[in-house]
């Protein structure tokens, strides 16, 4: 069988189920079981493309071989493969834990019965981002994982996700419609809207021209990322979904944007890295998340506000341009997936286990060890404790960083080191606060894991041992990173699409 | 090519007027400003074709048919434009059913910010154990917000009730 017909199945695996999972909307544990197998299997062919797309380079699949190169064109390189086996697997565990009582909250009658459909669309549409070949096939992928987030955002409709919601649809309809305005330049431009043809073509334009394109498509994308200074919609809408579907959002959404800027810096304009912009974005980034972050007393939007901070350090190796800083850039990608979901799911057992995610209302769930350790463990990963992985790829980034020698770099260095700081300050925060301070008088629960389904234990256990895992598998991983960075420098993937071409 | 002006003109147009509705308030001004935006999008895609020519069907001379491509993308585009207005529509007739009125309203949290700036206290995730004082405002601090979760629950509550 021709491994490129393996590349579609990332996308067209969960749609499928997404159907029957509608179908069997009466019979919600069928729908969890439908809904993990096919996750489980994307993961499984993800690994498998990423492991064809690293022995043989960029593996193309021209969508129905229409001639001359004018159908959709799907391509698993290094960096897009990585990714959707990421996702995949994320996905795959975060689908064990919404419940009834976790997905409606307050308020009853909720469509429950609509969250698996809507969750394996929205998987869907990240595969179909991370692995589209043309600018209007990526707006496309852009817009399956927004109409499915509005449905999970807003899940219950109850009145604090609606107000939240709409911030979030008003904004994400915005970037939208930016998208298309980029991409209705382009052709008008060019001619052409595929990824292989466009870097060339892009180069013969007028300079300034070519900046205005790559500033719209900048500022779309940054949006997406929630990059400085357009992140205000993220700390309020994140936080009120549910636990599962904010863990997914923090973790993947916003590394789509981030993916996205790749793409678009390298393929589309290698020759205007514009790294003294990306560099004081991804700075300001990092501080301003950070020490909103400080502030909160939240959990969830203190984490929602370290998510936007730890964008800056993504945006701190594409700013760099260099492979050692795309390839500490795309390690960095990869740890922070796995990391924020793991925490915003313990979160969610926090909440479930202590009543609550407000600081100021959470005590003593020290007595609950194993939860204490499921909290401890990524969040020290987060602040960049050695020997995790946030650490590895903190150190990666400084060191790409530092061999530039540009005093604007030298400045990213002292402010990624900062923010580390004031990471571990927050996270250290909560786990003073919820963990070791004293409870109210007047709050009696008894704090215990059995509130919780067992498989929810496990599942964030193993989430949780993925992320450490990260560190053992550190060096195979980076090794992963930097050839996909030379692939990205190399222009493989230009070559290889036009290959391809039936 | 040659671009037409008017349609260039038309969706500028467009462009604009839905840019300063998005700015409203208002849910409903919002969709109608995402749908003339929307339109003005597409109004420039239909520049960026090129000259107008025939219909693009399979035997038609290749040299006088208009690009097919852009019109796929608008097709894709006015689609998406419908599911949005669609669910905007619904989001906004939830808002006005849930609070009476259909507009955006400010983060709550920015909110309570607002009002401990105003009323000179520290955030609330400083917690300052070192003089009796301090922790004892930062007790009565949680307590008013903790009451003001209760009356948010409590007004949802009634809500249900008058449903």
């Amino acid at each position: 069988m021709d491994l490129a017909n393996l590349v579609p199945i990332p996308v067209l695996l969960p749609l499928l189920a997404a159907g029957i999972t509608l179908i069997l909307a009466r019979h919600p544990a069928w729908q969890k079981i439908v809904s993990g197998t096919t996750l489980g299997l994307v993961a499984v062919f993800a690994l498998v493309l990423c492991l064809a797309a690293d022995a043989q380079g960029p593996i193309v699949l021209w969508v129905g071989a229409w001639p001359d190169g004018l159908g959709i064109v799907l391509v698993a390189d290094r960096l897009s493969s990585l990714m959707v086996l990421v996702s995949s697997i994320v996905t795959a565990i975060v689908v064990i834990f919404p419940s009834r009582r976790d997905v409606s909250d307050s308020a009853d009658g909720a469509p429950v019965s609509v969250f698996h459909p809507t969750f394996l669309v929205l998987t869907a549409g990240v595969s179909n981002a991370f692995l589209a070949g043309d600018l209007f096939n990526l707006f496309v992928g852009f817009e399956i994982l927004l109409f499915s987030s509005y449905v999970l955002i807003m899940l219950g409709a109850t009145r604090e996700r609606v107000r939240a919601g709409s911030t979030y649809v008003v904004v994400s309809v915005l970037s939208s419609t930016l998208f298309l305005l980029a991409i209705s330049l382009v052709y008008g431009a060019t001619g052409t809207v595929s990824f292989a043809q466009l870097p060339e073509r892009l180069a013969a334009l007028d300079p300034g021209l070519q900046l205005v394109i790559q500033l719209l498509l900048l500022v779309v994308f940054g949006i997406k990322a929630a990059i400085f200074p357009l992140q205000a919609w993220l700390p309020d809408s994140y936080p009120t979904a549910p636990a599962s579907v904010t863990a997914v959002f923090a973790g993947l959404l916003t590394k789509v944007g981030v993916f996205a800027i790749m793409r678009m810096q390298t393929l589309l304009f290698p020759d205007s890295p514009l790294t003294d912009l990306l560099l004081v974005v991804a700075i300001l980034t990092m501080l301003l998340g950070i020490l909103g972050a400080l502030a909160q007393g939240e959990i969830k939007r203190l984490l929602s506000f370290t998510l936007v901070s730890h964008i800056g350090y993504m945006l701190l190796g594409i700013a760099l341009g260099s492979e050692a800083g795309l390839g500490a850039s795309i390690f960095y990608i990869v740890h922070h997936i796995l990391v924020q979901t793991a925490l915003f799911i313990v979160v969610g057992l926090i909440e479930r286990v202590g009543g609550s995610t407000s600081l100021a209302r959470l005590g003593g769930l020290a007595s609950v060890p194993l939860l204490a350790v499921l909290y401890l463990v990524p969040a020290l990963n987060l602040g960049g404790i050695p020997p995790f992985s946030g650490f590895l790829g903190k150190v990666a980034l400084m060191d790409a960083a530092l061999a530039t020698e540009t005093p604007l770099a030298l400045l990213a260095v002292i402010a990624g080191v900062a923010t580390s700081l004031l990471t571990l300050i927050a996270v250290i925060r909560v786990w003073q606060r919820a963990f070791w301070q004293d409870r109210g008088e007047d709050d009696d629960r008894v704090h215990s894991l059995r509130v919780l389904p067992r498989i929810w234990v496990v599942a964030a256990s193993a989430l949780v041992g993925i992320t450490v895992l990260l560190t053992v598998i550190a060096g195979p991983l980076t090794d992963f990173a930097y050839r996909a960075a030379v692939d990205i420098q190399g222009g493989a993937y230009t070559v290889a699409v036009e290959e391809a071409l039936p | 090519m040659t671009p037409t002006l008017i349609l260039a003109i038309a969706g500028g147009v467009l462009i604009a007027a839905g840019v300063y509705l998005l700015l409203e308030r208002s849910l409903m001004r919002i969709l109608a400003g995402v749908m003339l935006a929307g339109n003005g999008v597409n109004l420039l895609f239909l520049v960026s074709a090129g000259p107008a020519g025939d219909a693009a069907i399979v035997g038609a001379d290749p040299e006088t048919i208009a690009d097919p491509l852009p019109q796929a993308m608008v097709l894709t585009a006015i689609v998406i434009t419908l599911a949005t207005s669609a669910f905007l529509l619904a989001m906004s007739y939830r808002s006005f059913q849930l609070e009476g009125h259909d507009e955006v309203a400010d983060d709550v949290e920015d909110a309570i910010i607002r009002r401990r700036a105003e009323a000179d206290l520290s955030s609330e995730a400083y917690v300052d154990t070192s003089s009796d004082s301090d922790s004892e405002s930062g007790g009565r601090d949680d307590s008013e917000s903790g009451g003001r979760i209760e009356r948010e629950t409590g007004s949802r509550a009634e809500d249900e009730d008058i449903r």
